[in-house]
């Protein structure tokens, strides 16, 4: 009996041993860097708000629900915004928080951009909830979060 | 650096908001990731661009590792006299790539 | 020993099981007919294995389908400049460029990509486009071959390519081709690799069906090189080859092989009437 394990001895034994594994790593290690990409992303959001608070509705973000790659996402924002000098967007900056760097990319506008609008392709490290924030000219902060899904394909190639 | 492709209308009437699109090979290497041998890439990417107008910077981008390889950047304009938009786009070696497109405006 | 007989039934119950579980999921999946997928089509001509052909590119999403549509936004077009500059590039001992004996490539190169892998009457063996640019380099301009997977063998293919982007592809399989055409065939219904797969088990009889998140197509190569969302850069067919030859876990064949030009000239023709679609966008 102890020289011949089944088969199906050795698959339960180890599922056993991937399980707990799993759990342990989770707990100790592996949960430790994504929590930590975490709180860096709060700790950028922060930097750049001030801790003020920030408003939904005017500033939208744009990503697709499911993304077919995540190393090439289609990303757009754009705010409701007169964009005159006396009432425009400042400033539109992404924020990626299971990205290695919480920050994706920062767009500058000024009243001649006409509209605060932009977009471009981001790498997304995994499924997450994007969030952009928007600084007005008067100092306020908009918000908007989108959840993408990044998929696994199949086909590696 | 890659010959930069860029979209800018030809013409376009006094106060009216066009839209530009620009695209520049670049590899975006993040700096996190390893190649074959275990090495890390070591990061190099495009981390600025903008665009002048009439004399004035009227849109800037800080580009993150989190952008794409062959960034594409796309923003708008309010046209207000005939001139050239000028991109520049700066990696982190400090190589500038410049590229320029006229435009047309009509009252 | 009593036990062990034991669950050896019980291990073969489990796997019945398990097989019955996936026969229902698929039963469900083929139950539904093709999955309703609004894909758009041309008939497929006779002797096809398939009643309507689709390009790749219906089996991808809205982003993805956006970003090839638009020329500023889809980054395979980066290749068009560069690869316009070096048609015009003088190399090698003959003191030629492309351009010294074809001339503008707007405008004699209209269609021609459409139409490999084709017949070399010189070397007696069809050729894919890319070993004909080498051969052009090499007896025509005395030029050193350009390197599989170089950016400059690359982009040159895929200026090619989109001079007959929107035509449709029309590579010829009868006439002297036809042996290769064979030998092509017969590899794609070859069943190769650890997982004992040939190309017509993913593409001929499961497209339009999941295989994790991704869904899988008619394997069609009009679009080639194309751009990979993943790679972040233009893939040159015999890459994608490779890939899939990989993923199968079996040992890929050499770059410009006989192999792979008989089996391009092979999916090539299974496309015709596809448009091309160079320089495409995939996930």
């Amino acid at each position: 009996m102890n020289a011949k394990i089944s088969r199906r001895e050795a698959l339960a034994g180890g599922a056993a041993a991937c399980a707990s594994g799993a759990v342990t790593l989770r707990s100790a290690e592996a949960a430790d860097p994504m929590a930590a990409r975490m709180a860096a992303a709060q700790a950028a959001i922060k930097k750049f708000t001030g801790g003020k608070a920030t408003t939904k509705g005017a500033l939208k973000l744009t990503l697709p629900q499911i993304a077919e790659n995540g190393n090439t996402v289609p990303m757009g924002v754009s705010v409701d915004s007169p964009m005159t000098a006396a009432s425009y967007v400042k400033e539109v900056r992404v924020f990626v928080p299971k990205n290695p760097l919480p920050v994706a990319v920062s767009f500058l506008f000024t009243p001649e951009s006409g509209k605060a609008a932009a977009s471009t392709h981001i790498r997304l490290a995994g499924t997450q909830d994007v969030q952009a924030i928007a600084l007005m000219s008067d100092g306020t902060f908009l918000i908007d979060t989108r959840n993408c899904k990044v998929t696994i394909g199949g086909c590696g190639g | 650096m890659a010959i930069p492709r860029f979209r800018v209308p030809a013409t376009a009437k006094k106060g009216d908001v066009i839209a530009i699109k620009t695209l520049i090979q670049h590899p975006m290497d993040p700096g996190f990731i390893k190649d074959k041998n275990g090495k890390i890439i070591p990061r190099m990417i495009i981390n600025h661009f903008d665009c002048k107008y009439l004399g004035k910077v009227i849109f800037t981008a800080k580009l993150e590792p989190s952008i794409s390889a062959n960034p594409f950047i796309e923003f708008y304009a309010r046209a207000e006299a005939d001139g050239d938009f000028e991109f520049t786009w700066i990696d982190d070696k400090g190589t500038i790539t410049k590229a320029k497109a006229p435009i047309k405006v009509t009252a | 020993m009593k036990r062990g007989i034991v669950e050896v039934g019980l291990g073969v119950s489990l796997a019945a099981v398990v097989v019955l579980a996936t026969l229902k999921i698929f039963g469900l999946a083929l139950a539904a007919g093709a999955p309703d997928l609004h894909l758009k089509g041309i008939p497929a001509p006779p002797g096809s294995p398939f009643k309507m052909l689709y390009s790749g590119y219906q089996f991808r999403n809205a982003t993805t389908r956006a970003m090839q549509d638009d020329d500023f936004s889809n980054p395979g077009m980066l290749a068009i400049d560069p690869a316009t500059a070096e048609w015009n590039h003088v190399e090698g001992t003959a003191g030629k460029s492309c351009a010294s004996c074809h001339h503008d490539v707007n405008k004699t190169m209209h269609g021609v990509g459409a139409t490999f892998p084709k017949w070399n009457a010189r070397l007696k063996r069809p050729v894919t486009l890319e070993q004909q640019i080498n051969i052009c380099r090499t007896h025509y301009m005395g030029a050193k071959p350009w390197a599989f997977k170089s950016d400059n063998l690359t982009n040159m293919t895929t200026l090619i390519r989109y001079e007959s982007r929107g035509m449709p592809v029309k590579v010829a399989t009868d006439g002297p081709v036809t042996p290769w055409y064979n030998k092509g065939k017969k590899l794609y219904y070859t069943r190769i690799g650890q997982l004992d797969m040939s190309c017509a088990n993913c593409h001929e009889k499961y497209y339009g069906h999941h295989m994790r998140a991704d869904l899988l197509s008619q394997g069609q190569i009009n679009d080639f090189p194309t751009y990979r969302e993943k790679a972040q850069h233009l893939v040159p067919v015999e890459q994608r080859f490779i890939g899939c030859m990989k993923n199968v876990r079996a040992r890929p064949y050499k770059p410009f092989s006989d192999e792979f030009m008989e089996l391009e000239l092979y999916l090539a023709s299974r496309g015709n009437g596809l448009n091309v679609e160079t320089p495409g966008v995939r996930n």
